[in-house]
């Protein structure tokens, strides 16, 4: 974290205020975990379809090779 | 203001997962196609023995798409929308930090928050559950390596934000190398008794009983009923390609993010602030 260079004199200017921006930041947190499970996880350790395997064996490769464990 | 950078994280982090996945079309398949073949031909040498053995046969897994679906269009899809995924919460993580963590400018802000999306979110997990090509994996553990896994990314999540945290808290009282060491220092401890507590997966109740003490689910040499050697252990040279290619993609992947991002939230922070009050940035 230090090596990057001298922080600069002024402030980074831009503050996003948390409190007024709450409901931005859980949805784009709330959509992306979504889309990392149904790409990571689903069908697999946990399923919401149940049995089916589609969404697994389409991402199946790609699963494997980011780092989920897989079958 | 936000829309605005959500969406460059967005379109930053598809581009980042096309990248990721060129490089593992052309390196990393190969290894998925040997790491398969060999899948097959230890299940055919597995079936034969318990035939032998007078065993009920083992089910087939589902073959639903052709492994040229599964490489190509699937592992594209599935990294594409990866980076999409990780892209968003980038930029969520990077508009959090905007202003709080110290005067770090924009660029070196994204640098920063990339390189924190790597290490938690990919390089921590995979020193205690590396990325494992198919044929290795006990269909059975699934379960608890799926939660396993999930529990190493949270915890490496978590801590992180907490040593980021911390390292702002020491800052005024130790300075801002020795605050950002001893919170460094704190990550790694504190992940590392995470990982000496969390089982192996070798260990997993469902393993010890069919292969024994191993540490992990890599096959070893399948014998007969005589102790012969009649199929080899998981090629080794395979294994470790297939995972420092893992390792590469996700590099890449994440490299792309904070380059790319950059300069973007830079142009715009700065367009921004040129314009409007501070506090009237959102829109
Ligand atoms: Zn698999």
């Amino acid at each position: 974290m230090t090596s990057i260079p001298a922080p600069t004199a002024r402030a980074t200017p831009v503050v996003l205020p948390v409190s007024k921006a709450v409901l931005w930041l859980a949805s784009t947190v709330i959509t992306a975990l979504a889309l990392y499970y149904f790409i990571g996880v689903d069908q697999g350790a946990i399923s919401v379809f149940g049995n089916d395997m589609h969404i697994h064996e389409f991402v199946h490769d790609a699963r494997h090779f980011l780092g989920f464990p897989c079958h | 203001m936000e829309r605005k950078l959500l969406l460059r994280g967005v379109l930053v982090g598809a581009l980042a997962g096309l990248l990721a996945f060129v490089f593992a079309r052309i390196f990393a398949e190969p290894q998925i196609q040997t790491a398969i073949d060999y899948e097959t031909g230890r299940d055919a040498a597995k079936a034969a023995l318990d035939k032998a053995a007078g065993l009920p046969a083992g089910l087939a897994g589902p073959d639903i798409f052709s492994r040229a679906i599964q490489a190509n269009l699937g592992a594209g899809v599935g990294m594409i929308f990866f980076g999409v995924a990780v892209g968003a919460l980038f930029v969520v993580a990077y508009a959090v930090c905007l202003g709080r963590v110290g005067n770090l400018r924009p660029r070196a802000l994204a640098l920063l928050v990339a390189a924190g999306g790597f290490l938690a979110v990919y390089l921590v997990p995979f020193v205690k559950y590396p990325a494992n090509p198919p044929a290795i994996g006990n269909p059975d553990t699934v379960k608890d390596r799926g939660g396993l896994y999930l529990l190493m990314v949270l915890c490496s999540v978590v801590f992180l934000v907490a040593a980021v945290w911390l390292g702002q808290r020491l800052r005024e009282r130790f300075g801002n190398w020795n605050a950002s060491v001893l919170a460094g220092a704190t990550f790694v401890v504190a992940i590392g008794i995470v990982m000496a507590i969390l089982p192996s997966l070798g260990h997993l109740a469902g393993n010890e009983q069919q292969s024994g003490n191993h540490t992990t689910e890599t096959p070893l040499a399948l014998t007969n009923a005589g102790g012969t050697i009649v199929y080899p252990g998981f090629p080794a040279d395979v294994l470790f390609d297939f995972r420092l290619y893992s390792v590469a993609a996700q590099l890449i992947l994440w490299a792309t993010i904070g380059l790319v991002f950059a300069p973007l939230a830079d142009r715009l922070l700065k367009a921004q602030s040129g314009m409007v009050e501070p506090e009237r940035l959102r829109c």
